[in-house]
């Protein structure tokens, strides 16, 4: 459920930068190729500053990067981030799946074992179904 | 919403704290109650293939907690531990449920977990209802992919994912 390696807050950051719709919605554009600070905010009805704050946000979170390539260094998406919290997702909904079907095999393992059983105590292991145990 | 399909999870949300999973197994109730409450029991079932299990403590009772620890398939451990609330056997479980490690605090910093299992047909459905203790937490953990479009601060990231690949 877990190889996990980068330091352990990594996840929550990306997570708590993720919680919002406007930085989600500058992940998106960016998702589409480098963007200026004044191209990312035009879709949004807030100031410069109030854009620029998100930016701070995600880029603490290490989701986006500065190009340094140009005078007015655009932001550009940095996807390693997203791809390990979606793995990490994706683990834990796996680990409930995954142990579910081995509950599946184990509870048939334990019927046809009392069948074979009858009656008898015999060994261990046996499952104890105690009908109507309602205390 | 998706109903409990036989061999699948199925999993809805019915109010903003909560994510209902709902699973069918082919068993008797009593004997279900068994296999999720008894160490002997647990030790062969919960965990994915491969991980072991190494510590699986169980007091069963009203402020009894219970403890499993993991040593993870691809190596390193995972603990998580919790306390009975309610136990009405074999039909609710009500626990705390908390991850050792920090990380997991994206899911909230622990849960309270309801399982009610009911007999029906000769098929005992379990369902577990657990609760978040925010909003935002919830949605992370639905995020998992665990039912589509149930997780729309999450539908986002699945779709940069795609442009992304």
């Amino acid at each position: 459920m877990v190889s996990i390696d980068p330091p352990v807050d990594s996840l929550s950051e990306t997570f708590s930068a993720l919680a919002d719709l406007t930085r989600r919605a500058i992940l998106s554009r960016l998702a589409a190729g480098e963007a200026s600070v004044t191209e990312l905010a035009e879709p949004f009805a807030m100031s410069l500053p109030a854009v620029c704050k998100h930016l701070r946000v995600l880029e603490r979170a290490g989701l986006i990067e500065r190009s340094r390539r140009r005078q007015f260094r655009p932001r550009r998406l940095n996807a390693a981030p997203l791809k390990h919290a979606a793995a990490w997702l994706e683990n834990y909904r796996r680990f409930w799946e995954e142990s579910f079907e081995r509950l599946d095999d184990y509870l048939q393992e334990l019927q046809s074992r009392a069948e074979e059983g009858g009656a008898e105590g015999g060994g261990r292991g046996q499952p104890e179904i105690k009908k109507g145990t309602t205390p | 919403m998706t109903q409990g399909s036989p061999g699948g999870l199925a999993v809805t949300t019915p109010s903003e704290l909560e994510i209902v999973m709902t699973r069918a197994f082919d068993a008797p109730r009593a004997l279900l109650f068994d296999a999720l409450t008894k160490p002997e029991h647990i030790r062969r079932w919960l965990g994915r293939r491969g991980d072991v299990m190494t510590v699986c403590e169980v007091d069963l009772r009203v402020g009894g907690k219970w403890r499993y620890v993991w040593t993870l398939r691809e190596g390193g451990e995972m603990g998580m531990s919790g306390e009975f609330l309610q136990i009405v056997v074999p039909e609710l479980l009500v626990t705390t449920e908390a991850f050792d490690e920090p990380y997991f605090e994206v899911m909230g910093a622990g849960t309270v977990n309801t399982l009610r299992l009911e007999e029906r047909e000769g098929r005992t459905f379990l369902t577990t209802t657990v609760r978040y203790k925010s909003r935002q937490a919830r949605d992370a953990a639905l995020g998992t992919g665990m039912e589509t479009g149930a997780a729309e601060s999450y539908d986002r990231l699945a779709e940069l994912l795609r442009t992304l690949a």
